[in-house]
C-alpha cells in the first residue's frame, strides 16, 4: 500500500460505461452470430482495462483524444483501481454470457449480458459504480490496517492523462 | 433482430432508471437514531462541537465523499458551536462496525454529549440535502 495508486480522469470512466452500454445493447438486440462477435469484442476490452493498461483501450482513446479536449482539466482524479475491478466484473458476466449462448442457452446468456447492461447504464446514466462499492465492501472486510488516502485534486502533473 | 433480445434490452433501461433514481433519492435522507450511541472525541481524533457535530465518514476513492465535505465544512465553520469532522473510514473500522457504517460518505449528527441524533448515507451533493442537515441541527444549536 506504500506506492501512490494510478489516478484516473472519473468523466473518462463515465464516458467508457456509456460506450459499453452501447454495444452490450446492440449486442443484444443483434442475432447471432453479430451478438456473440460483439460481446466478444466487449470482453476484449474489459480485459484490456481490467488487467492491461487501461489508457490504451479504444474507449479511453476515444475519451482522450476527442471528448477531453473538449471538456477542460479534470477537477478531480478518481484511484483506478475499484473501476479497474468493476471491469473484471463486467468481463466475467460477459464470459458466462457467452458460454451460455454458445452451448445453445440464448435466453439465459441474454439475461446475463442484461445484467452487466443494468452496471453499465447505472454508471452511465448515474456515475454508479457497483464494482467499485462491492470493491470497498470487500476492502472493508478484509483490511487488516489503515490504508493510505490515495485521493486528490487534479494537479497540472496530470492534464497529460 | 432478437426479440427476447429487445425485451431484455427494454427491461435493463427500466431497471437501471429505477435503481438509479431510487439511489438518488434515499442519498442524503437523514434518519433519526433510536438506540442510544456516543461518540467521543477520542473516537473520531478531534475535538468535539460546543453544542453540536458534524462527523463525516469517507473513504479514499470517492468523489461524492469530497463534494459533501466541500459543501459541509465551510458551512459548518461559520456556526458558532458546530464543529465538521471527517473521519477515514478504512482508519477508524472498529468504529464504523460499531456504528454500522456501511457506505461512504456517510454523515453522523451529534449533539453536546457527543450522541448521535440523526445520520444519513450518500452524503450532501445538493441543496435540499445540506438543508435537511441544517434544519437537523439547528435545535441543537440553542
Amino acid at each position: 500500500m506504500s506506492a501512490p495508486a494510478a489516478l484516473v480522469d472519473p468523466r473518462g470512466l463515465r464516458f467508457s460505461a456509456a460506450l459499453t452500454s452501447i454495444v452490450l445493447a446492440v449486442a443484444i438486440i443483434a442475432p447471432s452470430p453479430q451478438r456473440e462477435i460483439l460481446l466478444a469484442l466487449q470482453a476484449v476490452i474489459f480485459a484490456q482495462a481490467a488487467f492491461a493498461s487501461p489508457q490504451n483501450g479504444p474507449y479511453a482513446r476515444l475519451f482522450i483524444h476527442v471528448v477531453s479536449p473538449r471538456l477542460g482539466p479534470p477537477r478531480e482524479l478518481e484511484d483506478a483501481r475499484p473501476p479497474r475491478f468493476a471491469q473484471q466484473v463486467g468481463l466475467s458476466f460477459v464470459l458466462v454470457s457467452l458460454a451460455l449462448l454458445l452451448t445453445g442457452f440464448a435466453t439465459a446468456g441474454v439475461i446475463v449480458a442484461g445484467f452487466a447492461l443494468v452496471a453499465a447504464l447505472l454508471n452511465a446514466l448515474f456515475g454508479l459504480c457497483l464494482g467499485c462499492e462491492a470493491y470497498l465492501l470487500g476492502r472493508r472486510v478484509t483490511s487488516k490496517g489503515p490504508i493510505q488516502r490515495t485521493h486528490r485534486p487534479a494537479s497540472p502533473i496530470h492534464e497529460s492523462l | 433482430m432478437s426479440d427476447i433480445g429487445l425485451l431484455v434490452v427494454a427491461v435493463c433501461l427500466v431497471v437501471a432508471v429505477v435503481l438509479g433514481l431510487a439511489h438518488r433519492l434515499t442519498r442524503g435522507r437523514i434518519r433519526s437514531r433510536g438506540e442510544e450511541t456516543v461518540i467521543s472525541g477520542e473516537d473520531v481524533g478531534a475535538r468535539l462541537g460546543e453544542r453540536a457535530t458534524v462527523v463525516q465518514f469517507s473513504t479514499a476513492f470517492c468523489s461524492p465523499c469530497r463534494a459533501t465535505r466541500a459543501r459541509l465544512e465551510p458551512w459548518a465553520a461559520g456556526v458558532e458551536g458546530l464543529a465538521y469532522i471527517d473521519v477515514d473510514a478504512e482508519s477508524h473500522l472498529d468504529l464504523v462496525r460499531r456504528l454500522n457504517v456501511m457506505r461512504t460518505p456517510t454523515v453522523l449528527i451529534l449533539d453536546a454529549r457527543g450522541r448521535v441524533v440523526a445520520g444519513g448515507s450518500g452524503g450532501v451533493a445538493h441543496r435540499e440535502d445540506l438543508r435537511r442537515i441544517q434544519d437537523t441541527v439547528a435545535p441543537l444549536l440553542r
